[in-house]
């Protein structure tokens, strides 16, 4: 067989604080996006169950909180993004959305907390953090003397997530609980210097944590005390893509629009505001959609495949063994003619595989939709 | 790093058995299924397929990526073990007793020309560096 030989230079990668503690721990390391970041701890799918059935810790501190401070925060990010910010007026709400180019094409995809009139928080994805900010800081332009826009890379960033998740960060950190008990899903609150959100990328209930770097390593150790266990990379992608979540680079990029990639509910076309890329989504109806596949045959399903439905070719972006399910899923982009329920074929080397369209998310709070 | 002494090695990662009724076993390293981590599936030759040495015949995945393997020696396929089909985490959990499959080999004596167990270590550590 053929083992890509690691060998990168160590010194050119971007690391959280928690990488010292990645390293103790004898996690797999891999460059992610330029970061250097645990692929997993010993067994990736063991993480992954671990997830499903108690509760792990992910370190998502490469993603990059960004600050709108101000007034005008809620106009200018009301032109931005494709989702509408109006839809926050609860403190502490959260909104998942794309950030679209003119085309209307995906230039990231990003949740926003609204916590008062003058403090919105983004976060966005690790590799395009940079070309966001590029971006976004262009927009802003001109957008007036009520608009700071601030990168907190001095914050770091904690996923814990599963069914026992919650319970077991308020045995780690008891002096957060009043504040965050009633959270519901996509609401953030401030309590010990820390910014807790309940919100995640596996399909399963939890908190995403932003607290001051230093403060990380503590953070991790108290909630490993607690039986948290530490997940890798690789755990976080088979859990998200069962749960049906795209990502970015994968699934969509600056050559899809939102409509083409499963995110039409993301995009609020109905109200009169003006955002980016608006005229074009108008403009042109989609000719491909995006969809999920479960492998009849054996095998797996991998990014890049081809499949052949009776209304045209497509590809999968995403695909992998699901551990939950025991077989092999993908998310697919296809003619918009093929519908839930078709068999379509996968080229997998020499073969054609058969599989199913079927609709997504696979599973969902520990329990099987498909 | 677990490389017995006894068996041979290939430059590609698998290692090749040379059993007491005159066949070659034939699975992949230990430092192969590290890499590539937790194994899911197994696609094994056809029984009766003649192989050429270094031929294509099998592919492993693990949850990461797919993978190929390649015969060390030239030889018939005689028998593939079927409990890696339900079972493919057996190469994880003891490489060099989850046999992929069994040749008959055209030469027995083209196994002295595969890597010794310490050749294919000091290729290891040259492939880490």
């Amino acid at each position: 067989m053929e083992l890509r030989p690691f060998c990168f230079l160590e010194a050119m990668l971007k690391q959280t604080p928690l990488n010292p503690v990645h390293r103790a721990l004898g996690a797999k390391m891999v460059d992610f996006g330029g970061w250097d970041m645990p692929l997993h701890y010993g067994s990736q799918i063991e993480e992954h169950h671990q997830v499903r059935r108690d509760a792990g810790m992910f370190d998502v501190s490469h993603m990059l909180a960004v600050d709108f401070l101000g007034e005008g925060g809620r106009t200018f990010l009301r032109g931005l993004i494709a989702n509408n910010v109006d839809k926050l007026s609860l403190p502490g709400k959260a909104l998942y959305s794309c950030l679209l180019d003119e085309a209307g094409h995906v230039i990231d995809d990003l949740i926003v907390y609204f916590m008062r009139e003058g403090w919105f928080r983004m976060v966005v994805n690790a590799g395009t953090a940079d070309k966001d900010l590029s971006w976004i800081g262009g927009r802003a332009r001109g957008a007036g003397k009520d608009l700071e826009i601030t990168p907190r890379r001095d914050l770091a960033m904690i996923a814990v997530q599963g069914p026992n998740a919650r319970a077991k960060f308020w045995q780690a950190m008891p002096g957060t609980r009043t504040v965050t008990q009633n959270l519901k899903v996509f609401q953030a609150a401030e309590a010990e210097g820390m910014f807790i959100a309940r919100t995640g990328y596996t399909g399963e209930d939890g908190f995403e944590i932003m607290l001051p770097a230093a403060k990380a390593e503590e953070l991790w150790n108290r909630l490993a005390a607690c039986g948290v266990k530490p997940a890798g990379l690789g755990a976080r992608d088979t859990l998200r893509l069962e749960a049906g979540m795209n990502l970015y680079g994968q699934d969509m990029d600056e050559t899809v629009t939102p409509f083409e990639s499963g995110l039409a509910w993301t995009v609020d076309m109905n109200s009169p505001r003006d955002f980016v890329g608006k005229a074009a989504l108008q403009q042109k109806l989609p000719a491909r959609q995006l969809v999920g596949l479960v492998l009849v045959d054996r095998g797996v399903l991998r990014s890049h495949q081809k499949v052949i439905t009776p209304s045209g070719e497509g590809e999968i972006t995403s695909g992998t063994f699901s551990p939950t399910l025991n077989r092999s899923i993908a998310l697919a982009r296809l003619p918009v003619g093929a519908k839930v329920g078709d068999e379509v074929k996968v080229e997998v080397r020499d073969k054609r595989l058969a599989a199913r369209v079927v609709k997504y998310p696979f599973v969902r709070n520990g329990k099987a939709l498909v | 790093m677990s490389i017995p002494a006894e068996l041979k090695y290939t430059k590609t990662h698998e290692w090749a058995r040379l059993e007491g009724d005159g066949l070659v076993s034939v699975g992949i390293t230990h430092h192969a299924q590290e890499l590539l981590g937790d194994m899911v599936f197994v696609e094994n030759p056809q029984v009766g397929r003649k192989l050429g040495a270094n031929e294509e015949c099998a592919v492993v995945e693990s949850v990461k990526a797919a993978s190929d393997v390649y015969a060390p020696v030239a030889g018939e396929v005689v028998a593939v073990n079927g409990e890696l089909e339900g079972a493919p985490q057996k190469i994880n959990e003891d490489p060099y007793g989850a046999w992929m499959f069994r040749l008959k080999p055209a030469n027995p004596a083209d196994l002295q020309g595969l890597l010794t167990a310490a050749q294919y270590q000091e290729q290891v550590e040259s492939e880490e560096h």
